[in-house]
């Protein structure tokens, strides 16, 4: 451990006595004296040093959750605040790679006959998947920016699609309660339907892949009350889970092997997944639970792939790298819920430890709509029918920034894969670029000629992808 | 009505007429229409009877076909697949439609342009002009029986009148309309709708004639003009806390055959 040597002078105006602590609230070494100017450059080196980093990380720097852009000594006569005490900096790690925000239409494809209901890149970034009110599931060509497959078989409207997190399986849940899988290189249905749910679908989530690879089961959760356990492979419902009262409207599996289901009854039900036991209810809402998210969500998502697009030959290789990514995401604290509601409010919650909510995180004025973790679990946002989108801290779940800017209820947001930038679709029918560094709009991205129901950021950054009323889908570039 | 088995017995022996069981067959058809027309010619009590009797024989008939046609398999009711799909976050929703949203703006619009509001009487009977007024001659020779000189350019108006309280008529050479004081009036009989109770109160002003925008000008009051009236003494306050003293009010009566003003309040 390295202590850095400084002028020790007595006055005031030179140093200051500092603590750099992680984002969990550990310190990193002992308080060091470090000169007034002293800048995030410095510091960043400062902290690969003490961290032993071979490869120098980039890190962002908070006192009091404010980010230090400037040196020290002008912060400490901006704030005016007390040398006397030692300043406490935290201290953040940020994505290797930058990501360029979106700011063109590359494509308006159109191909769909009803409105597009969702659209959902694959874990590795290189399908597009879309499902529509015209009961089609079509896979489009990122290449070309044409339609590829068109997938045909439901008998109603297709309200959810999800990919498998090892991008082999893509499976659709429809307004009439079937899911069908389909095979991402054909465009073929493979094999028969799910049948067993009696309403309309309103979730699919995949089994991580670093529980089981490859990937062989999912959850889907429907308006009649419980969620099912389906196994690909042996092509049924292997676990029905009820309990609850009214609709399941979203469901998501955990990283450490639970099941989170979240209903219109206003409990979230915390099941485990060899049985299919009720090992936790979460009660706290007043109204419907609108949307779950999780903090490892975004690993979970994209399994193995990450931005170096290395190909897996192997699917050990593939649950090996995936729990690799999975631990470094998840550090030493449990995985952390949060729940958005009818009822204006949000709930952070750690359902491994404790029934009781962490924080409750109120400030919107219309219902949340949904809610998403930032793929470095740092911060957490939230849309909401009050045509906002608000920022909260991802570990504390404290309020940090609220974004206006749109004019109609924003339905669903989006980030990009190093937590910069934050995407939102509304029924202003513009999709609107947030900068999480400086809190304001990046940049605006109208086009669409109708509401936006879907919007998705390519894992690798590269693409956005967007659709809506209009039945058009519209894919950004830089 | 045959007693006896002689029927029978001649049919033992001779068999049917040839076209016994075509008449038969045509004969039961017939059945139906002689019911029918016994059903409508028949009269009294015994037409009752009969009508009872049918009455019952029909609904049990429905009731069979309706059992009939009952299939034993169970399909799912909902097979169509509906326009207008949105997404899972919003099936749950009542969210009024664009289309009901742009109507309600549009007939808004309209209202407004249209100046039609929701009044007591939306409709009332349009007065004439010769009606409204009467000609008076006016110059040298105006009692002559034809005289061509007479002027004809003078108006008076023969219904009851408001004009404010600063009112001063033009020099009498060059008023073209005259409105008598006798048909002056300066104060109304309100009814509030919902209390039921009827106030004197003063006219303000005159807001609208349905008639047309020149009586408006002119202060003509018959029925259906939305009069404002002086409401100070009923003592109203608006949720922000200032004293209202002003309120609208529609005429009801024809004030110019009852000798007062008597309207509803607009709330």
């Amino acid at each position: 451990m390295e202590v850095m040597d400084v002028e020790r002078e007595v006055s005031n105006n030179n140093s200051v006595m500092c603590l750099l602590t992680d984002p969990e609230g550990e310190p990193l070494g002992a308080p060091l004296y470090l000169p007034q100017n002293v800048g995030p450059p410095q510091l960043q080196e400062i902290v690969n040093k003490l961290l032993n980093n071979v490869e120098k990380m980039p890190y962002a720097f908070y006192i009091s959750d404010q980010e230090l852009v400037v040196q020290l000594s002008s912060y400490l006569q901006k704030n005016k605040v007390s040398v006397e005490k030692v300043l406490r900096i935290v201290y953040q790690p940020q994505a290797l790679f930058r990501i360029r925000p979106v700011n063109r239409c590359s494509a308006t494809i159109a191909g769909h006959t009803e409105a597009v209901l969702s659209v959902s890149f694959s874990p590795d970034g290189l399908h597009l998947a879309s499902g529509s009110g015209d009961t089609t599931v079509r896979l489009w060509d990122l290449g070309t920016q044409t339609p590829m497959f068109t997938c045909s078989g439901h008998k109603n409207w297709v309200l959810c699609i999800s990919w498998s997190p090892d991008g082999q399986h893509l499976v659709s849940g429809s307004k009439a309660g079937e899911i069908l899988s389909w095979d991402p290189q054909t465009g073929k249905q493979s094999g028969s339907p799910f049948l067993g749910h009696k309403k309309w679908i309103t979730g699919i989530s995949w089994e991580p892949v670093h529980l089981q690879a490859p990937c062989r089961r999912f959850v889907s959760s429907s308006k009649d009350g419980d969620a099912r356990v389906w196994d690909i492979s042996l092509r049924k419902c292997v676990i029905c889970l009820s309990g609850h009262t009214l609709a399941v409207t979203c469901v998501k599996w955990g990283g450490d092997g639970m099941i989170y289901t979240g209903s219109q009854d206003c409990t979230i039900k915390v099941w485990e997944t060899t049985q299919g036991k009720l090992i936790r209810e979460l009660k706290g809402h007043g109204h419907w639970v609108n949307s779950l998210a999780l903090s490892t969500e975004y690993v979970l998502r994209t399994g193995a792939f990450d931005h170096t697009r290395k190909a897996y030959s192997s699917p050990a290789e593939m649950k090996e790298a995936a729990l690799a990514r999975y631990n470094k995401m998840k550090g030493n604290a449990s995985e952390r819920l949060v729940s958005g509601s009818d009822d204006f409010t949000m709930f952070l919650w750690e359902p491994a430890s404790s029934k009781h909510p962490k924080a409750r995180l109120t400030g919107h004025q219309q219902l949340v709509n949904h809610v998403y973790f930032s793929p470095d679990g740092q911060w957490l946002a939230s849309a909401s029918f009050d045509k906002s989108v608000k920022l909260w801290n991802g570990i504390t779940g404290k309020f940090i920034a609220s974004f206006r800017g749109h004019v109609g209820p924003v339905y669903q947001i989006s980030w990009s894969a190093d937590s910069r930038l934050l995407l939102s679709g509304s029924k202003d029918s513009t999709l609107k670029v947030w900068d999480i560094r400086t809190h304001k709009l990046k940049q605006d991205l109208p086009g669409h000629a109708d509401e936006v129901f879907s919007v998705d950021w390519s894992p690798d950054g590269e693409k956005v992808a967007s659709g809506g009323k209009d039945r058009m889908l519209k894919l950004w570039m830089n | 009505m045959p007693q006896g088995d002689y029927i029978e017995l001649h049919r033992k022996r001779h068999g049917y007429r040839l076209d016994h069981f075509e008449r038969k067959r045509k004969k039961e058809a017939r059945v139906v229409h002689e019911r029918s027309a016994f059903a409508k010619r028949v009269l009294g009590i015994k037409g009752k009877m009969f009508a009872k009797k049918r009455y019952a024989e029909k609904a049990l008939m429905k009731k069979t076909i309706a059992m009939h046609e009952e299939s034993s398999s169970r399909r799912k009711v909902d097979d169509k697949v509906h326009d207008g799909a949105i997404p899972a976050y919003l099936l749950d929703r009542d969210t009024t439609t664009r289309a009901k949203v742009l109507s309600n703006t549009i007939k808004q619009k309209r209202k407004e342009k249209a100046g039609k509001w929701d009044v007591p009487l939306p409709k009332v009977r349009p007065v004439a002009e010769v009606e409204m007024f009467r000609v008076i001659r006016s110059g040298k020779r105006k009692f002559e029986m034809v005289s061509s000189t007479a002027k004809q350019w003078k108006r008076m108006v023969t219904k009851v009148t408001f004009v404010g309280p600063g009112f001063t008529r033009k020099p009498p050479k060059y008023e073209r309309f005259i409105r008598p004081t006798g048909l002056r009036f300066t104060k109304a009989h309100v009814t509030h709708p919902e209390l039921k109770c009827t106030f004197n109160l003063e006219i303000i002003g005159i807001k609208k004639n349905p008639n047309g925008p020149m009586y408006t000008s002119l202060g003509v009051v018959t029925k259906g003009t939305i009069i404002e009236v002086n409401v100070s003494e009923l003592g109203l306050v608006t949720p922000a806390g200032k004293v209202v003293w002003g309120k609208y009010a529609q005429v009801t009566n024809n004030p110019e055959n009852d000798g007062c003003i008597n309207a509803v309040l607009l709330v």
